[in-house]
């Protein structure tokens, strides 16, 4: 029996390899010749989710759906479209799930805008801040003893970066 | 016999963890010293048992005890032994106990070091790490306990899933677990100081020592993972903004942000509420990312083990944890007095940027992970947020944070002169654009992003540089004194320098690799050769071979430069056994300059196979960096201000100390 496991296990091994995806990405062959048009393919090819993967874009992702939008990318492209029509195309076809860069509109202004609405709000709040006349600082005004002992118990705390 | 043992040691942990979040904080109330100071056994205790149950629990993995389930479902007897121990954490029960373990941990060692800090607060920070262990431990015991046995016992387990039999994703769990872990102490701090009503400088430095070790674990742990996605998902990537990366990278952020809020509390005792508010966003943001993770409401390639039940109760944990937080910040915060006045351009200036930076860094993190649950939870339709957004959200926040960063160190406190500064600079500053300049020359196609990319790394590191010699005053003083200067120079400056240098290292290794890759696809057959980036790559043919518990097909390169063969390099395609899992094993040759990346992909017609070849130019400087940043954190927590275990102080509050020679 056991002479036979290797090739039974190699046999078992090539039946199991062959249907398997493997290493993701573009496959041989697919590439555009001309090197412009494939260096753009690949820009919005990074923008387009592969639809049945897991946060794969259709870039990265060896799936057959990935390969047709591949196909399908390149195919619009040589026809003379330009990017911003490709990536239309896509979406008109597959909606907005495929698109990588949401589209901004009025339910995703928040995922947009957010950040730096919040960082203009944190901004404007620390300027007052700092420019409201306070009172003298109580840090600034301990007396000798208190800022000596202040002093001893942080060590030498003035001279760290 | 061993998993009984186990569970029992659980269920002890569990009581002792309910004892140390009641008592000491009963003590800290009441002033009763004995009481307090039962916080630290109780701890200790707590860490004992839980070490017997994951001990327990190994052993079980280690010695292929069938009988228990967890066992049986996450491993097989002809697994080597490492991959058995790491089995231990690959799956969603034992990584929680190995959660409960690690904040066991640092509870017992605020016990163990924590000799100076004032006791009332180390009672109250101990009781609250109590807490928030009794909180796991019942998650442990009531929804995923690792011992529970299987009848009748099947003769052999089911294997680990293959993707986790590897190195680095072996121990990338125990890391990012002590960063995510770590930050529960200094969560513990915020609010024993809101119990206490009162924060001072001191809290600020009694909190810097655990901040910082925590983020050099989160840092270390992060770039693990990233190192093992780029080796092991054979495209070469090493960030994919997926979710899972991102409930990793949030705390980070914050955390970072922390760490120099924290320094503003203790120096100037300022931004103290702020610093507050961000030790408790840092571990609700490692919760949040415990719960993304174990919870399955993300859909990513990493979630090895999902289960919504669970999640239910980690989302209870989080919402009692973090709303009760934040409510009880905002009703004491108020309170807490701000100190020292500052001018907007001043160090703590400066360290500001900092912490908005990064924290409007993690809000975009957080908006982009959340937000297609939340607009599909709503039913307006199904959106998706990949890297597109992220790096055009990003990438606008990090370049003004690196320029913040390499002049940062030359504003004085208080009050600071920026033309002044950048005058001081100016050598940097020259050369960073002539850097920036030759790469637009360069490059045509990503010419902005590359040399901002470029840009922005000369800049950090080279404004880095120079604050270490004029800090030593090189050049400018006799050598000897510049020599007596860097001997001289506190371990926090050496830490400080090194970790701004290392994310220079780190956004160059990031740009060259975007920019400047190479990639060729093609069908090879034996014999064939493909020229990478002036590399020849030769391919003699693919073999069949059995390795332990694998079948691998193994592909053959013979690598040479200038005609001098320099590398064989042997990508692999793996079936794992029992499971059938196929794996990728890209085979990598580094210069610590640039990778030679091969990945063998499938037989294409007659002996013939898809090959990609990869040439990555600078990515190794990303893990580089990365470690530099691990490195930089430990170097500053062993400065003597920072030590942890600094010399014990007597129960009295605060006597004045006698500063170190």
């Amino acid at each position: 029996m056991r002479r036979y496991a290797a090739p039974i296990l190699l046999a078992l091994f090539l039946a199991l390899a062959a249907p398997i995806p493997s290493a993701p990405a573009i496959g041989p062959g697919e590439a555009l010749k001309d090197a412009k048009l494939e260096d753009r393919a690949r820009d919005i090819g990074r923008q387009l989710r592969c639809l049945v993967c897991q946060n794969q874009s259709i870039d990265d992702s060896d799936a057959p759906l990935a390969r047709d939008l591949r196909r399908l990318v390149r195919k619009r492209l040589t026809a003379g479209d330009d990017d911003r029509q490709v990536i239309a195309y896509i979406h008109a076809r597959y909606g907005d799930f495929v698109l990588l860069r949401p589209p901004v509109d009025e339910r995703t202004w928040l995922l947009w805008f957010g950040p730096a609405l919040a960082l203009l709000v944190a901004l404007a709040f620390l300027l007052w801040r700092l420019r409201r006349p306070r009172p003298a600082a109580p840090a600034d005004s301990l007396s000798p003893e208190a800022a000596a002992r202040a002093d001893a118990l942080l060590g030498d705390r003035g001279d760290e970066p | 016999m061993s998993a009984e043992i186990g569970h029992f040691a659980l269920i002890v942990a569990a009581v002792l963890a309910l004892g140390q979040s009641v008592f000491p904080m009963a003590g800290a109330v009441r002033r009763h010293g004995a009481l307090m100071a039962l916080g630290g056994t109780l701890a200790t205790g707590q860490f004992v048992f839980v070490a017997i149950a994951f001990g327990a629990l190994t052993w079980a993995f280690v010695t292929s005890d069938f009988s228990v389930a967890n066992v049986v479902q996450n491993s097989h007897s002809a697994k080597p032994l490492l991959y058995k121990i790491t089995g231990v954490w690959g799956n969603h029960e034992g990584s929680m106990v190995l959660w409960c373990l690690i904040l066991s941990l640092f509870g017992a060692c605020v016990g163990w070091f924590g000799g100076n800090v004032a006791p009332g607060l180390r009672a109250r920070v101990i009781a609250v790490q109590g807490m928030i262990g009794l909180a796991f431990l019942a998650f442990v015991l009531l929804t995923s306990n690792p011992f529970d046995r299987v009848n009748p016992m099947p003769p052999d387990g089911r294997g680990l899933n293959p993707i986790l039999q590897d190195p680095g994703l072996a121990f990338h769990p125990p890391l990012l677990y002590l960063g995510y872990v770590g930050f529960s102490v200094t969560f513990a701090f915020a609010v024993a100081a809101l119990l206490e009503g009162g924060v001072d400088a001191a809290w600020g430095r009694w909190v810097r020592p655990w901040a910082l070790a925590a983020w050099s674990f989160l840092t270390l742990g992060i770039a693990l993972g990233s190192w093992w996605a780029y080796y092991e998902l054979g495209w070469g990537g090493f960030w994919f903004w997926d979710p899972v990366e991102n409930a990793s990278f949030m705390p980070w952020l914050v955390g970072t942000a922390l760490l120099h809020s924290a320094i503003v509390a203790e120096k100037r005792d300022a931004l103290k509420s702020w610093s507050i508010l961000l030790a408790i966003l840092t571990f609700s943001l490692s919760l949040l990312g415990t719960f993304l993770v174990r919870s399955g409401v993300l859909t990513s390639v990493h979630t090895f083990a999902t289960d919504p039940e669970r999640g239910l109760f980690i989302l209870a944990i989080l919402a009692v944890t973090i709303g009760g937080a934040l409510v009880f910040y905002a009703w004491r915060a108020p309170a807490l007095k701000g100190g020292g006045l500052f001018r907007p351009v001043s160090r703590e200036g400066a360290l500001i940027v900092n912490n908005l930076l990064m924290t409007v860094a993690a809000l975009t993190v957080l908006f982009g992970t959340l937000y297609p649950l939340i607009v599909d939870a709503l039913g307006l339709g199904k959106i998706s947020v990949g890297p597109p957004y992220f790096n055009a959200t990003f990438v606008p926040l990090m370049a003004p944070l690196i320029l913040a960063m390499g002049i940062a160190p030359f504003l004085p406190w208080k009050r600071a002169d920026l033309a002044g500064a950048l005058d001081r600079l100016k050598l940097i500053v020259a050369v960073t654009i002539g850097a920036a300049a030759v790469v637009v020359f360069l490059e045509d196609r990503y010419s902005f992003a590359a040399a901002l990319g470029i840009g922005l790394a000369v800049w950090a590191i080279g404004a880095s540089a120079f604050e270490l010699a004029s800090r030593v005053r090189l050049f400018r003083a006799p050598f000897g004194e510049s020599l007596r200067r860097t001997a001289a120079m506190p371990r926090s400056a050496w830490g400080m320098t090194l970790a701004h240098a290392a994310a220079g290292v780190v956004v160059a290794g990031i740009t060259a690799s975007s920019v400047w890759q190479t990639e060729i696809v093609r069908v090879m057959e034996p014999g064939d050769r493909a020229d990478v980036a002036g590399y020849t790559v030769a391919f003699a043919g693919v073999q069949e071979v059995r390795v332990g518990n694998y079948l691998a097909r193994r592909g053959r390169f013979t690598v040479s430069e200038g005609g001098a063969a320099v590398a064989t390099l042997s990508p692999e395609k793996r079936i794992y056994l029992p499971q059938r899992t196929p794996t990728t094993e890209a085979a990598i040759r580094t210069t610590w300059f640039a990778d030679l990346y091969i990945v063998l992909g499938d037989p294409h017609g007659e002996g013939g196979h898809a090959v990609r070849l990869y040439h990555n130019p600078l990515v190794p400087w990303i893990w580089i960096g990365a470690v530099l940043m691990f490195l930089g954190g430990m170097i500053s927590l062993t400065d003597r201000r920072h030590r942890v275990g600094a010399p014990r102080r007597s129960v009295r509050p605060a006597p004045p100390q006698p500063a170190e020679a």
